[in-house]
């Protein structure tokens, strides 16, 4: 084990919480502050169907589009100030996007200045006949069913591979280390690893790195964005400072923002994020081992910084989960604003003559649902009888199909009540709704010895 | 006790005694319920029973798990079939689940008159 500083500290940023969040926050946390690390999450579970979706298009796509950009941006500070980053951005194409980097790298004049770092081996695509003709029947984690009730349906299959190959890679020089499937939480996790010289059999301290992880994979959820608790309070959320872990070597950390910057640290914002899709507090199941929620000690250490102790955890499960994603079929959802009075009960009749214009139609749907937003489309009954002096209810009605055709006509029949149906209605400018494909997700677990073999690191310089 | 002396006790909203967030796991919503002061905890651990959540959401939900983490003074719940087949199958506008919290807040409980009194106070 190497010998570690006493009294060091490793601080990890969080710069992204998925595909989509503020761009700016990356660049804030490279320049407002130190750090030594910055973490940048992209993957949800439908968002590698989406990349592959993207990648059967375009051979070269299938990464998070925003990323090699991003990188173009902060790079000449990251090697300047000699952070290293770690980021999940590749999705289904990490060769692409390190290679993205890469040409990143050439156009700022940083040759040599930067080693990304590409881990490949998730991706189980090309594998999955293989891997069920010998008796891997990767069933739905929730249904129970076989893949092979889907197997021609099936986009994308990739396990969730851990924090080891981010390891490696650091180990081996990268700076930038670009992944596909690995998890949320192994991206911070693997810095701690490098840094402290953790054994992988450490389960308390592979507890500790992953709940560090765990607070700051969603952003500035950790930091005072989406905070329930006193949320008229939280200032500066035009500029949220993100969330940073500065871990010690015994497995605490502290949780913090950058001076300066809006939002809070506080034990109720780590605390919302902590039970931020939860499942049982005792088992939180990662590649890497499993961490009980229930040991984490929150104490306040300052203003912004909340210090997080005591973390427990268990070994490591023989599986792995294996995220896949697979085309279903069809949905799309109408809109139609109606205005006061009786705003409620003019969306309603409205409802029931849609309905009865697609059932004279003989259109065949999965499901067609209907919402009425303003009177209850989120908390159904809870929200009380609707109010009859509402302003306006927006109708929202969503249908589901295996076929095309029966959404296609239905997306042409909600204008049509503008003329056709009760009065006072508006908010059709938008045209006519799309029709979407829908690709449902199906978790399954997989023996991690086939797929820990065939995980790769690779180090390219520009 | 004589009847007299036992504190009045009245209905309060979650809101004023908790704060929550929620997530989704394929077709489950969770919701995290954590109490505005840990002196409040064990009233949640009473009064936020499983079955008073499973008919909080009757209609809504298929079932309804609890896990506790006095650490946090928080409850866990999971909601399993809350979410019309969850991720991208669902046709809901919270699909995701991401405002159950909320609904859960809605839920009342007994608290002691004067509690109450005070929770709503520093509630504004």
């Amino acid at each position: 084990m190497t010998r570690v500083a006493k009294g060091k500290v490793v601080r990890v940023a969080a710069g992204q919480g998925f595909w989509g969040d503020w761009l700016e926050a990356p660049v804030h946390q490279v320049q407002d502050g130190p750090i030594d690390y910055l973490m940048l999450d992209y993957l949800a579970e439908v968002t590698m169907s989406i990349m592959q979706k993207q990648k059967s298009r375009d051979p070269a796509m299938g990464y998070a589009r925003d990323f090699p950009p991003l990188m173009e941006r902060i790079l000449p500070d990251v090697v300047a100030r000699g952070i290293r980053v770690t980021s999940n951005a590749g999705g289904v194409n990490p060769r692409g996007c390190a290679e993205a980097v890469l040409a990143a790298t050439r156009r700022l004049g940083l040759r040599g200045k930067v080693t990304v770092g590409l881990v490949t081996g998730d991706d189980i695509l090309d594998r999955l006949d293989d891997l069920i003709a010998r008796g891997h029947e990767l069933r739905d984690m929730d249904t129970g069913r076989p893949l092979a009730d889907i197997r021609d349906k099936v986009l994308s299959a990739n396990a969730y591979i851990g924090m080891s190959p981010i390891v490696d890679a650091l180990a081996g020089g990268a700076n930038v280390v670009v992944t596909g499937r690995v998890t949320d939480t192994g991206l911070t996790l693997g810095p701690l690893v490098h840094e402290f010289g953790w054994s992988p059999d450490d389960w308390d301290r592979i507890a500790a790195g992953t709940v560090a992880g765990h607070i700051i994979e969603c952003g500035a959820q950790a930091s005072g964005g989406n905070l329930l608790r006193d949320w008229r309070s939280v200032r500066g959320l035009a500029n949220p400072g993100f969330p940073i872990v500065e871990a010690r070597a015994d497995g605490t950390f502290v949780v913090t923002k950058h001076k300066g910057s809006g939002g809070v640290v506080s034990i109720p914002s780590v605390s919302e994020q902590l039970v931020y899709e939860m499942g049982d507090p005792h088992a939180y199941i990662t590649p890497d081992g499993v961490a009980d929620f229930t040991s984490i000690q929150l104490e306040r250490a300052g203003r912004d910084r909340v210090r997080v102790s005591g973390i427990q955890g268990g070994a490591r499960t023989p599986m792995l989960k294996v995220s896949i994603a697979w085309f279903y079929g069809y949905k799309a959802v109408g809109t139609l604003v109606y205005a006061w009075p009786d705003a409620y009960d003019k969306a309603r009749a409205a409802d029931r003559i849609l309905r009865e214009r697609l059932a004279a139609l003989g259109l065949g749907f999965d499901q067609i649902l209907t919402e009425y937003v303003g009177a209850g489309a989120t908390h159904g009954r809870l929200a009380g009888p609707p109010d009859p002096e509402a302003p306006e209810v927006q109708l929202r009605v969503g249908v589901r199909a295996r076929e095309r055709a029966p959404v296609e006509r239905f997306t042409r029949e909600i204008a049509p009540l503008v003329l056709t149906g009760p009065p006072s209605v508006t908010g059709f400018a938008g045209g006519r709704p799309a029709v979407e494909e829908i690709v449902a997700y199906w978790p399954a677990l997989i023996d991690r010895r086939e797929i820990e073999p065939h995980v790769r690191v690779e180090l390219l310089t520009a | 006790m004589p009847r007299s002396a036992r504190p009045a006790v009245v209905p309060l909203q979650l809101r004023f005694v908790a704060h929550a967030r929620s997530g989704d796991k394929g077709d489950t919503a969770n919701v995290g319920l954590i109490a505005l002061e840990p002196g409040l905890y064990p009233l949640l651990v009473r009064e936020v029973t499983r079955a008073r959540v499973a008919r909080h959401f009757r209609g809504m939900v298929s079932g309804v798990e609890r896990f506790e983490l006095p650490n946090l003074h928080a409850l866990n719940f999971l909601l399993h079939g809350a979410l019309d087949g969850g991720g991208t199958l669902s046709l809901k506008t919270d699909a995701q689940g991401k405002v159950y919290s909320t609904a859960l807040l809605r839920m009342e409980i007994p608290v002691p008159a004067a509690l109450a009194r005070r929770l709503r106070r520093s509630a504004g």
